[in-house]
């Protein structure tokens, strides 16, 4: 049995709009932030001043509350020059890759960055918005996933829903918050700010069906150039969330960026839960009876 | 298919085993954001509604005095319901937009109806029984909240469940028989300790039940989780674990024992097992923390899936090439 909340683009009728979505190519990432900087200033994300962190560059840790975009930068030890057991051939085709402007080896030291803008997956089967009790997380015109503050009452719900971690409840203000995909900007037909504002291209904006196509001819070139770790994530609809409004091109194993390696939208089990609770009533209710009329005789 | 489904496997022959990977250590998802009122909540939701259903069994079986006791017990438990959880939202003055949907994928918000009913119902009934006021409407209430306590007292496993915190998502076919069973056991507990020990006897019995469902349950449970059995079995939900043994054996024991003849033992009894349902519903409530801090229980488990998802697309494309 499969219960959803059928809350699809289509039902807006002619205000429907395609779908819009993220393409995260980290391959492309330097690292910059300029994506969670651009985010804060145009959506008023508070500031949320964090210690030094010890960890590489990343200081802010995850995304929540007040990080809608957050980068990570994963440090990785790796052979200077031959990955061991590499053939002489595949050694010069990654000379070759490095210096097509490919590769993110930072040369000669051996130490591999990694750096990932992570985002609001805005999934197709968004667990958020199913638990939503108050109805405040909707699918917009666009089909992303956004709260609606007046709404919001801060059962905290959706932040344990969410398979990525993503949506949290801010402090002070009680409220649940996360990525709108800068819905305001969609609106009026601009560019969401994080997108705007990546200096490298790293962070795709636009109609998901086109994002997929280009991701595909990018992993294939990578994997070409001999980047053979290189993978999409969440890139198609027969994944445990049914594919993903934001999707990301990356060069390791997705819990290497703190992502789960095979995340499903919790609601695909509500079948079984609401079965197992209607049994679990009835043996109380025949427990309560047979204590009740078993000692009388 | 996963999600890594660019191309071949990502495992070559030449890696060494993998260290279980994670970005700095750092948890995958959100720790709940549910405080001491939510397992407090389901402490007391509990044993309002099996008080509910036991007052309205009681008084099917011609059991008044026990039936009468019940419906105080269960109204004085479900009065204290709403504000926890008010108190636990981010919004305490927005507490009605609960009722602002009928949503079945939202255990909160089926939730949110059943406490309504369940509240209304049982507070009827237990004004009726203190003040012989409000006869006719209380003839409807009490069934009612007879039939909405077996859900008050369970619809919190599918709270729990329908969630990604590994621990509570994969006990989801045994959540609601050990919250169920824990109901039982504090209602009973309850109101034994409010009844005369000459009127209590069924209440004994179900404490007795109870107590022996409890124990079954969470052990059958710890022993088909598999991989999150190890958050039930490490730090805060272990102590509280052994705690809540020690006192839903010991609770109804007194209670079939000393408590037969003594109110005084009935009281202790009856404390005790409610003691241990309560510390039950907190050993779950920090086995679900406990594994979403560490991002081990997040990941092993799906890497564990993923390769039994590759066997056997493996085998099935060797079966079909043959």
């Amino acid at each position: 049995m499969k219960l959803a909340v059928e809350q699809w683009s289509a039902s807006y009728g002619p205000e429907a709009k395609p779908r819009k979505g993220f393409f995260t190519d980290t391959s492309i990432c330097i690292g910059c932030k300029a994506c969670e900087v651009a985010c804060k200033e145009w959506n008023h994300v508070p500031a949320d001043p964090h210690g030094f962190s010890g960890k590489s560059y990343d200081n802010s840790l995850a995304l929540g509350a007040d990080r809608w975009r957050h980068v990570a930068f994963i440090e990785q030890r790796v052979p200077a020059d031959l990955e061991e057991g590499a053939s002489l051939v595949q050694a010069a085709s990654r000379a070759g890759a490095i210096d097509g402007g490919v590769a993110t080896h930072q040369e000669g030291d051996g130490v591999r960055w990694l750096m990932a803008s992570d985002v609001c997956k805005h999934c197709t089967d968004a667990a958020c918005l199913e638990v939503c009790p108050t109805g405040s997380l909707f699918r917009t015109e666009f089909d992303t996933v956004v709260v609606q503050e007046d709404i919001c009452n801060g059962c905290g719900y959706c932040v344990s829903a969410c398979p990525f971690g993503v949506i949290d409840r801010r402090e002070d203000d009680g409220r649940a918050w996360k990525c709108t995909l800068c819905y305001d900007r969609l609106k009026d037909d601009r560019t969401p700010a994080c997108a705007q504002a990546c200096p490298t291209q790293s962070i795709q904006f636009g109609d998901l069906a086109e994002l997929r196509d280009r991701a595909q001819a990018r992993v294939h070139k990578l994997r070409d150039a001999g980047q053979d770790k290189a993978r999409l994530y969440l890139s198609e609809d027969d994944n445990g969330v049914g594919g993903a409004g934001a999707f990301f091109l990356l060069l390791d194993e997705p819990e290497v960026y703190g992502l789960p390696p095979d995340p499903v939208d919790t609601t695909r089990d509500l079948g079984s839960i609401w079965g197992a609770t209607a049994a679990g009533a009835l043996a109380l209710g025949a427990g309560i009876a047979l204590a009740v009329f078993g000692g009388r005789r | 298919m996963s999600p890594n489904n660019a191309g071949p496997g990502v495992a070559t022959a030449t890696e060494p085993p993998r260290e279980p990977a994670s970005y700095h250590g750092q948890p995958i998802l959100k720790a709940p954001v549910w405080s001491k009122e939510v397992p407090n909540y389901l402490f007391v939701g509990g044993l309002a509604g099996a008080s509910a259903t036991l007052a309205y069994t009681a008084e099917l079986s011609g059991a008044e005095e026990l039936s009468r006791r019940a419906w105080l017990t269960a109204s004085a438990g479900i009065m204290a319901c709403p504000p926890l959880l008010i108190i636990d939202l981010g919004r305490p003055e927005r507490f009605l937009n609960m009722l602002r949907m009928f949503k079945v994928t939202s255990p909160m918000s089926m939730g949110s109806w059943i406490l309504s009913v369940s509240g209304a119902t049982t507070a009827l009934a237990g004004f009726n029984v203190v003040s012989g006021r409000l006869a006719v409407p209380a003839l409807v209430a009490r069934p009612v909240g007879g039939v909405f306590g077996l859900l008050l007292a369970t619809y919190t496993a599918a709270l729990f469940a329908d969630t990604a915190v590994p621990a509570w998502h994969e006990a989801r076919h045994e959540l609601p028989f050990v919250f169920g069973a824990g109901a039982a056991l504090s209602a009973a507990g309850a109101v034994s300790a409010a009844t005369p020990a000459r009127q209590a006897a069924p209440a004994r019995r179900l404490a007795v039940g109870a107590a022996v469902a409890e124990l079954a349950s969470t052990a059958i449970m710890e022993r088909r989780l598999g991989f999150q059995a190890g958050a039930y079995g490490h730090g805060r939900a272990r102590a509280l674990k052994w705690m809540s043994r020690a006192c839903v054996a010991a609770g109804p024991g007194l209670l079939a024992t000393a408590g037969v003849r003594s109110r005084a033992a009935a009281v202790a009894g009856g404390a005790l097992a409610c003691a241990g349902a309560l510390a039950t519903r907190w050993s779950v409530f920090e086995a679900g923390r406990a594994s979403v801090a560490d991002p081990r229980y997040v990941v092993e488990p799906q890497r564990a899936r993923m390769a039994a998802r590759a066997e056997h697309r493996h085998q099935s494309s060797r079966s079909a090439s043959v």
